[in-house]
């Protein structure tokens, strides 16, 4: 086989890969030429038409008033002006803001308690952590009818609580106003715990065992290894479990929807489910923008705030 | 000096109890789903059926028209594996151009890809739903196969950008020397090389789009073709107090992602752990 090697080309076969990155000058041709540059023209036009496009023009429809069909007109601000005089849509918000936080505070509770006590010396350790995990990859549909099943009123935990003589809290606990929306919270952070714990282990599995033990050696407690040698290293963690929960738990839908269907009287529609009903169930798209708009900014903002708590922290902690 | 003590065997055995506790509820749903109808209604959701009775997989596995079980079992199999191909084809290429290449346009790109991510999907939902139904995308499982490529390639493109960059380049150089054309060293030298990364990008966007309700329950919605877990919300929503029904279904639409988490449940892991960092 003939192979012409181009005179520049033993370049890169000499030179040391570090003095390789040094940028050529542009518009010369590349030494070896990776790919095709057309090879990235499929990828970039589907995201900007699937992402950018389509979130620039739902972020305009959230001004008009379009119902799918006919004419549309501009109306400004009317669409958030009618959200935020809705008591039902302003409870939907406070139930997004309450699941969100309630599933990352308690999927971080559980999924590092967990963590701890499975890291390192248990045998079967591997094992334990398949089992916890295993809900995570589940969908989130099958998880809610199984909690549906034992949220009923003749269903097992009010026969738990039968047994053990507490019948005094027995209650159709999907149909309770109050107790609803703890109800989806408990199905959500028993399917998202594994997921955490598992975040947490890959943290503390970079805390170096001679560095405990050395606190240890020191009179280090129990308490005190875990807050001066075990939380500055898993902070990285921290901050992606974390900044993933609030997403996710900003966006639950498929529980919601299978548990309570948004009731009693609304008392656990959230801005995910009022998006789905309001622009799919009753075709009013401009209106179901505007409420996706207001869920949007609410992710963005708390996703941005966390990079900086986080960043700042990291700063802080190395200093 | 940390060494397996009395101690450590207490807390393995407390972990345990605490773990059987948790996994209670498939216990409950795999004795329900065993039980005649009247059986399921009556007994206790703890006590073990008197006989196991399968009557409820027969039915649920034997519906048809258009919440069919079996049906949207194979749609959500024909989308799942139309989403990851695309995903894995168009992912990798673009990344590779992009992780390879360092031109300004391949800088920008990445950066358009890595905003995407962090782009919430919801306010593009109304847009990309009309934008379908206008060009006949909605209600086909091409529409769904396509949108799935769309909301995940961000995903597919960081993660496969992220393993090029820890490659070398010397495969590809040795590919050319030897008179691979720059596809040939693409498909046969460094895609092989990528197994891992396609393992993460196939298990991760797998479990997205099979266990996917809210995108199945718009853009199919009402149609023939169905996903699992449309097809499992209607047919649930048909039945009133069925459990042992519901469960057959919960438990059938489990068993193929359970399955394969068996079978590589350390990617799985590895993969959730390592790959939704972004």
């Amino acid at each position: 086989m003939t192979v012409t090697i181009d005179e520049n080309s033993t370049r890169t076969l000499t030179v040391p890969p570090e003095a390789r990155r040094t940028p050529r000058p542009r518009g010369r041709k590349p030494l070896i030429s990776y790919g095709h540059w057309w090879w990235a023209l499929p990828a970039v036009i589907l995201v900007i038409g699937v992402h950018y496009v389509a979130t620039l023009t739902g972020g305009f429809f959230a001004f008009t008033n379009w119902t799918g069909l006919g004419d549309w007109e501009f109306i400004g601000l009317d669409n958030f002006v009618r959200i935020f005089n809705d008591p039902l849509l302003l409870g939907a918000v406070w139930n997004t803001l309450f699941l969100a936080f309630g599933s990352v505070i308690l999927t971080n509770v559980f999924g590092l308690l967990f963590a701890l006590a499975i890291n390192r010396m248990l045998k079967t350790r591997y094992i334990l952590r398949t089992l916890i995990f295993m809900p995570v990859v589940l969908s989130p549909l099958a998880v809610a009818y199984v909690w549906k099943f034992i949220f009923q009123f003749n269903g097992p935990l009010n026969g738990l609580l039968g047994f053990l003589g507490l019948e005094e809290f027995q209650k159709v606990w999907l149909a309770d106003p109050t107790w609803s929306i703890w109800a989806i919270l408990i199905t959500v952070v028993w399917q998202q715990t594994g997921f955490v714990m598992v975040i947490y282990l890959a943290g503390l599995a970079s805390v170096p065992v001679e560095v405990e033990e050395a606190a240890a050696l020191d009179g280090a407690g129990v308490w005190g290894r875990f807050r001066h040698v075990v939380v500055p290293a898993i902070r990285p963690s921290i901050a992606i479990a974390t900044t993933l929960g609030i997403i996710q738990g900003l966006r639950i839908f498929d529980q919601i929807l299978a548990l309570t269907g948004g009731g009693p009287a609304g008392a656990t529609e959230t801005l995910a489910t009022e998006i789905y009903k309001q622009a799919f169930s009753l075709g009013q798209f401009g209106f179901g923008s505007a409420l996706a708009l207001v869920l949007t900014v609410i992710i963005l903002a708390f996703a941005i705030l966390q990079q900086y708590v986080t960043r700042d922290r990291d700063a802080a902690g190395r200093a | 000096m940390f060494r397996y003590t009395k101690l450590t065997a207490v807390r393995e055995v407390i972990v345990w109890i605490i773990t059987l506790a948790m996994l209670l509820p498939f216990y409950i749903l795999i004795v329900t789903s065993l039980k005649s109808d009247q059986e399921a209604l009556t007994t206790s959701a703890v006590a073990p059926p008197t006989s196991i009775d399968f009557s409820a997989f027969v039915e649920v596995l034997t519906t048809t028209g258009r919440n069919s079980i079996p049906m949207s079992i194979l749609n959500s199999v024909i989308i799942t594996a139309g989403a990851i191909f695309g995903l894995v084809l168009f992912g990798s290429v673009a990344a590779y151009v992009i992780a390879r290449r360092t031109r300004r346009w391949t800088t920008f790109t990445y950066y358009l890809v890595l905003i995407a991510i962090i782009l919430p999907a919801q306010l593009g939902t109304v847009p990309l739903y009309i934008g379908a139904r206008s060009v006949g995308l909605t209600g086909n499982a091409i529409g769904m196969i396509l949108l799935w490529i769309g909301i995940l390639l961000p995903l597919s493109v960081f993660l496969y950008a992220s393993f090029f960059r820890g490659l070398s380049t010397e495969y590809e150089e040795a590919a050319v020397i030897d008179g691979a054309t720059p596809t040939q060293a693409f498909f046969r030298v460094v895609l092989p090389l990528m197994a891992p990364a396609t393992g993460t990008v196939a298990i991760l966007a797998g479990l997205i789009v099979w266990n996917d309700f809210f995108n199945s329950l718009i853009f199919l919605g009402g149609s023939e073709t169905q996903t699992l877990p449309v097809a499992m919300y209607t047919y649930v929503g048909g039945l009133v107090s069925a459990w042992n029904k519901i469960f057959a279904v919960v438990i059938i639409s489990m068993i193929p992602i359970l399955a394969f988490y068996m079978f590589a449940q350390k990617r799985f892991i590895q993969g959730f752990a390592g790959g939704l960092k972004g």
